[in-house]
């Protein structure tokens, strides 16, 4: 067996074609994240089915007894639906990458010529596709079943972008936990207590005036609590938006 | 520019805040062209050295020159010289073959068609064509050992960083991995590369260097440290400890190193197997010992520590858990 390798070292790069090559390096690892997703069963779960699901089961089973002042319930929990799958999405984050630290592969990424920012620069750049997918499957499911944004065309895709602005920090954030998990396992384990106060614990479901006074501090600066009432407030004509709680 | 591949020159490593000494001075020079070893058990600091060339690792003191470039101060032109295979086999699980072979040279910034051609050269020439369209993830062992190697070739570098590439593998892959290196180095590549495997080291390096807790115990060719270590091992078990201890004094002076008696087993390190034996037998019947074995064994890499150190290779193992994996280590020791 005979391999030619010639000894053909590439040449240096200017500023200019090393910031083309930065951003050819970024979407290199984006794409290869984004066939990830769509290879692994349980992410593809994580990122369409269940956000159906909980579309379906507050619209349906717990949205009878919800009551918002002067906004449909529908209207009201499309946008925070929206927050809650970003940020369950971002979790696949943090633990895709504790798992490519844990078996070397960004070990290779570092002995290759390549820009050191598109290791996390590809993957939350995947998040953000993969969002754009999420933001347009779930308008679709939330108009069947009964969202009717009132704002203009315009007006709602200003929403979505604020809402792709909100997640793509929140990228940022869980790839920090990622990063400083010891493994796959601990960073799954590391997100819950961030993902329970920014989903569940929010204004995504219901508003804040409706909890005890105790209770309203965390809901009420939660990050996911103003990032759906923008959206929301985006998404119809007039400023339904209660003041904060 | 250095005449050498690689020349790194007394590189010290040290980890926890000095209380580890991964490397502890190590000298080494790899001329072009040639393929060098590095050998000894896990934790002797093998990886580290690697780690340190291919520029994942600065070195707490020593300076290193890959290609005639120093990795500290341009790791970046360094990286566009070199390939690395590391030790678990990192392919991309979820992506094909083709696929990881298409990223990493997209990531060595190759151009797009030509990329696309190489990794259909590499897959071809390492008997995964039929497997290039399946996800990784349905590799065998073997497989994943020639995608990982393929993957450090897209980029067609003149240095080779292999860091225990049969580790793990069944017989035949490692047959036939060994073919593969030796095609490489046969194409003109300069290959460094750690073994645990004095077999390994013999068959594809021609100049070895043995670590022991991060320094250099002993370094020369392959033949060089067999002709120091003698050819072949004679393993004597006596019936019983007062036997064993008896009988070491009639034998102890047959080879030319040591004895090493592990209860009532006695190995001499001879040069000629066959002809000490026949000795041994008859001065030990002489002296009205019977025997419960006799073998003759080719040197192993323990031989190779129990002559040069004069202990177990396995018994450095406290370093393993800082050893590996790699990934975590060297992210704490950039914090």
């Amino acid at each position: 067996m005979s391999l030619t390798t010639a000894p053909t070292l590439t040449p240096s790069k200017s500023n200019r074609s090393s910031l083309r090559w930065a951003l050819s390096d970024v979407l290199t690892i984006a794409r290869r994240n984004l066939l990830a997703l769509v290879r692994i069963p349980t992410s593809l779960v994580f990122a369409v089915i269940q956000p159906v699901m909980f579309v379906l089961l507050f619209r349906y089973i717990f949205g009878g007894v919800i009551h918002i002042p002067g906004v449909d319930y529908v209207n009201f929990l499309i946008p925070g639906i929206l927050v809650q799958t970003t940020i369950f999405g971002a979790v696949g984050t943090a633990i895709g990458l504790a798992e490519d630290l844990q078996r070397g592969l960004i070990e290779r990424f570092r002995a290759l010529p390549m820009a050191r920012m598109a290791v996390l620069g590809g993957r939350t750049v995947a998040d953000l596709a993969r969002n754009v997918g999420v933001v347009i499957i779930i308008t679709f499911v939330g108009m069947a079943v009964g969202f009717r944004p009132t704002g203009s065309f315009v007006s709602y895709i200003q929403a979505c972008l604020l809402m792709l602005v909100f997640a793509y920090c929140i990228s940022w954030g869980f790839a920090f936990v990622g990063l400083a998990a010891p493994n796959s396992e601990t960073a799954q384990a590391m997100t819950f207590p961030l993902i329970f106060p920014l989903t569940f614990a929010s204004s995504i479901f219901v508003n804040v005036p409706s909890m005890p006074a105790g209770c309203s501090p965390l809901p009420s600066t939660s990050p996911s609590r103003s990032a759906p009432r923008r959206c929301e407030g985006s998404c119809s004509a007039a400023p339904t938006v209660p003041p904060p709680g | 520019m250095s005449d050498y591949a690689v020349e790194a020159l007394d590189i010290v490593r040290t980890f926890k805040d000095g209380e580890v000494r991964a490397l502890d001075g190590v000298t080494l020079r790899v001329a072009r062209g040639e393929v060098f070893g590095l050998l000894g058990p896990n934790g002797s600091g093998k990886t580290t050295m690697i780690r340190i060339l291919s520029t994942i690792l600065k070195p707490t003191s020593g300076t290193a020159t890959v290609n005639g470039i120093d990795v500290v101060k341009h790791p970046d032109a360094v990286r566009r010289s070199i390939g690395l295979a590391g030790q678990y086999a990192t392919v991309d699980e979820n992506l094909t073959g083709f696929e990881n072979l298409r990223m990493i040279g997209l990531l060595n910034h190759m151009d797009k068609s030509l990329v696309v051609k190489r990794a259909h050269e590499l897959l071809e020439q390492f008997g995964l064509s039929d497997a290039a369209n399946r996800t990784t993830k349905t590799y065998s062992g073997g497989m994943r050992r020639r995608l990982d190697l393929g993957a450090a070739l897209v980029a067609s570098p003149p240095l080779l960083f292999l860091d225990e590439p049969t580790t793990g593998l069944d017989p035949q892959s490692r047959q036939d991995l060994w073919a593969i290196i030796e095609g490489l180095v046969e194409g003109g590549v300069t290959v460094l590369l750690t073994t645990q495997y004095l077999e390994e080291a013999d068959r594809l390096a021609k100049q070895l260097v043995v670590l022991d807790h991060g320094k250099i115990i002993a370094e020369g060719t392959s033949q060089e440290l067999k002709t120091r270590l003698g050819n072949t091992v004679l393993s004597v078990t006596f019936a019983n400890t007062d036997d064993a201890s008896r009988g070491v004094e009639l034998i102890r002076e047959l080879s030319p190193t040591p004895a090493i008696i592990e209860g009532t087993v006695v190995d001499l390190t001879v040069d000629r197997g066959p002809a000490v034996a026949a000795d041994v037998l008859r001065r030990l019947d002489g002296a009205g010992i019977t025997l419960a074995g006799l073998a003759l064994r080719e040197p192993s890499l323990d031989d190779v520590f129990l002559n040069l150190t004069g202990h177990k290779a396995e018994d450095i193992t406290e370093f393993l858990a800082d050893e590996a994996p790699a990934s975590r280590r060297g992210r704490k020791a950039r914090t």
